[in-house]
C-alpha cells in the first residue's frame, strides 16, 4: 500500500516538471500556515503534494506547516516534529548500547539506529568494541538505510567519526537549514567568531567543541537563530550578539 | 410544566461556552504544546514523539501507537485531589487517547509510540473536554500527520433545557429531571463522534438535540483552536 502511494507521488512530480513551464500558476505566493484538514485550494487546477490529500477538489492539509506552491502541485513544509530519518542523511548520535556486532545508537526520530561493525572504516578487534566508541560517545553517522521499525547507519564516508570531547546539543530539525544559512554563512560565522568547532546533523543534533565560553556562546547564538528562525535581518542580529562581548 | 431552570447560574446564554484560553507552545522541551481553557477549567497538554516504544512487546508492527495519560494535579480542586492515577483518570486516559488516534495517521511510523499528557491545572466540570482539546492542538503542532483536529464539549441537560459547556454547579443541579452532561469529541471538520460519555438520563428526541448543540459549539471551539495554532494567544478572561 505504502509503495503504491510513493509511486504515485513519483508521477505527480514528473507531470509537475513536464508543466513547469507554464507559468500560468501562481508559484510566488506568500506561503500560508495551514493546520490540519483546513482546505488549501479547491478547484480542478491543483494536485495534492506532500502532506496534502484530495476530496472532491478539495486540496486538504494533513499536517501544520507552510504552504508551498509548485506549478499545479500543493505541498506542506514541516515547521515542526521530530526528526524524519531519511537515506543519506548526516546525522549526529550518541552511542546507547553496545552489542556483540555494533552500536546502537541515539540519533532522535522514531527509530532507533544501528551502526554495525562492519560499516566501520578501520579493523575493530570485535571483543573490544568499545575501545573505539563507548557507550555516551558522540559520533557524526550517515544514514545508510531505513528499513520498517529500524535504521541502518554507516561511518564509510569522508567526515564522519567519533567526536572527541565537547557537548551536544539538540534542536529542532526543521531549523536546521537556518543554523547553518546559505552555503554555510550562519555556521561559518558562529565557528569563526567564537573560535569552536560545530558540527551540525540534519537530525537537528549539534555538537560543538571549543573553549567553555566559546562553546557557551555558540551554544547561546544557536538557541537564538532557533528562536528567531523566522524574523528577518537574522544575520545581522546574530553578528551583534556575537559580537557583543568581545 | 414550568421549568425551574430558567436562567444559567453563571448568567451565560444556553448555547454560550466560557471565555476560552488558548495558546500552543507552552512547553519548549516537548515536540508540541498547547493550554485549551473553558473559564475556570485549565488544561495543558504536551506531545512527545513518534518515538521508540518499549516495553518491545506493546509494539503494533502495523501501526504506531497513541499513550494517553491524563491526571488532574493535586491543586487543581479545593479538596486535594490524590496524585497518581486512579480509575477515574485511567478511563479518561484511554477514551481520551481513543478520540484523538483515530484521526491521526498511525501507519506512517509502525512500532512506535506518540505520547499525549495531559494535565489539568484547575478543574470546573469539562476537564476532558478541555484536555482534548488542548491535546489535539498539541499534536498538530508536533506535526503529526493527522486528517483533521478533534473538538471537544461538554452538553448537558439541566431540568429539561440543552446547555453548552457545564460547569460544577450545574452537574450538581438537582430540581426538575436533574442534570444530565454528555461529553462529545467530534472530528473538527467533519463533525464525526470520536468519543461519547452520557452521565445521566435523556429523552431520545433530546438526545439528537444535545448532538445538534455539540456540533454548534464544536465548530466554535474548532474556530478557536485554528487561530491558537496560527500564533494567537488567546484570553478571554481578562
Amino acid at each position: 500500500m505504502n509503495r503504491e502511494f510513493n509511486e504515485d507521488n513519483e508521477e505527480r512530480t514528473e507531470m509537475n516538471e513536464n508543466n513547469y513551464s507554464e507559468e500560468s500558476y501562481d508559484t510566488k505566493k506568500e506561503r500560508k500556515l495551514v493546520v490540519p484538514g483546513e482546505v488549501i485550494e479547491e478547484g480542478d487546477d491543483y494536485l495534492p503534494g506532500d502532506f496534502t490529500r484530495k476530496e472532491g477538489n478539495k486540496v486538504i492539509a494533513n499536517r501544520y506547516g507552510l504552504v508551498e506552491h509548485n506549478g499545479r502541485v500543493i505541498k506542506i513544509i514541516p515547521i515542526s516534529g521530530v526528526f524524519e530519518p531519511r537515506r543519506g542523511n548526516n546525522v549526529i548520535g550518541r552511542v546507547e548500547d553496545i552489542t556483540f556486532s555494533g552500536w546502537m545508537m541515539d540519533i532522535g526520530g522514531p527509530y532507533s539506529a544501528f551502526l554495525p561493525l562492519m560499516e566501520c572504516p578501520r579493523f575493530i578487534n570485535r571483543n573490544n568494541i568499545d575501545e573505539f566508541a563507548g557507550i555516551g560517545d558522540i559520533m557524526a553517522v550517515k544514514i545508510a538505510g531505513v528499513k520498517k521499525g529500524g535504521i541502518d547507519l554507516t561511518l564509510k564516508f569522508r567526515g564522519l567519526g567519533v567526536l572527541e570531547d565537547g557537548r551536544l546539543i539538540k534542536i529542532n530539525p526543521h531549523k536546521v537549514p537556518r543554523v547553518i544559512g546559505k552555503e554555510g554563512s550562519m555556521i561559518n560565522l558562529i565557528k569563526d567568531s567564537t573560535k569552536t568547532e560545530i558540527n551540525v546533523g540534519q537530525n537537528g543534533y549539534i555538537w560543538i567543541k571549543g573553549d567553555l565560553a566559546g562553546e557557551n556562546k555558540a551554544e547561546e547564538a544557536i538557541q537564538l537563530i532557533v528562536r528567531e528562525s523566522i524574523s528577518s535581518g537574522l544575520t545581522e542580529k546574530i553578528e551583534k550578539f556575537l559580537g557583543g562581548k568581545e | 410544566m414550568t421549568s425551574s431552570y430558567t436562567k444559567r447560574i453563571d448568567k451565560r446564554k444556553f448555547d454560550e461556552l466560557r471565555p476560552i484560553k488558548a495558546e500552543v507552545g507552552i512547553i519548549p522541551n516537548a515536540d508540541g504544546s498547547a493550554l485549551f481553557a473553558f473559564g475556570e477549567t485549565v488544561a495543558i497538554a504536551a506531545v512527545y514523539g513518534p518515538k521508540p516504544l518499549h516495553p518491545a512487546h506493546m509494539q503494533n508492527p502495523e501501526r504506531g501507537i497513541v499513550r494517553c495519560n491524563y491526571n488532574m494535579l493535586p491543586f487543581s480542586v479545593t479538596e486535594r485531589a490524590k496524585p497518581g492515577p486512579n480509575r477515574r483518570s485511567k478511563e479518561i486516559s484511554m477514551v481520551a487517547g481513543n478520540a484523538l488516534a483515530s484521526v491521526i495517521d498511525l501507519e506512517r511510523f509502525p512500532g512506535t509510540v506518540i505520547d499525549v499528557e495531559i494535565m489539568i491545572l484547575q478543574a470546573n466540570a469539562s476537564t476532558r473536554c478541555a484536555g482534548i482539546n488542548a491535546a489535539a492542538m498539541a499534536l498538530a503542532q508536533a506535526g503529526v500527520v493527522m486528517k483533521e483536529l478533534v473538538s471537544s464539549v461538554s452538553i448537558g441537560k439541566i431540568d429539561d433545557k440543552i446547555v453548552q459547556d457545564v460547569i460544577k454547579d450545574e452537574e450538581d443541579w438537582e430540581e426538575g429531571e436533574g442534570a444530565t452532561d454528555i461529553a462529545f469529541t467530534m472530528t473538527s471538520v467533519t463533525k464525526e463522534i470520536t468519543h461519547l460519555q452520557l452521565d445521566g438520563r435523556i429523552q431520545t428526541n433530546r438526545f439528537m438535540e444535545a448532538v445538534e448543540a455539540a456540533k454548534n459549539a464544536c465548530e466554535k471551539i474548532h474556530q478557536y483552536q485554528i487561530r491558537a495554532l496560527k500564533g494567537e494567544k488567546i484570553d478571554e478572561t481578562k
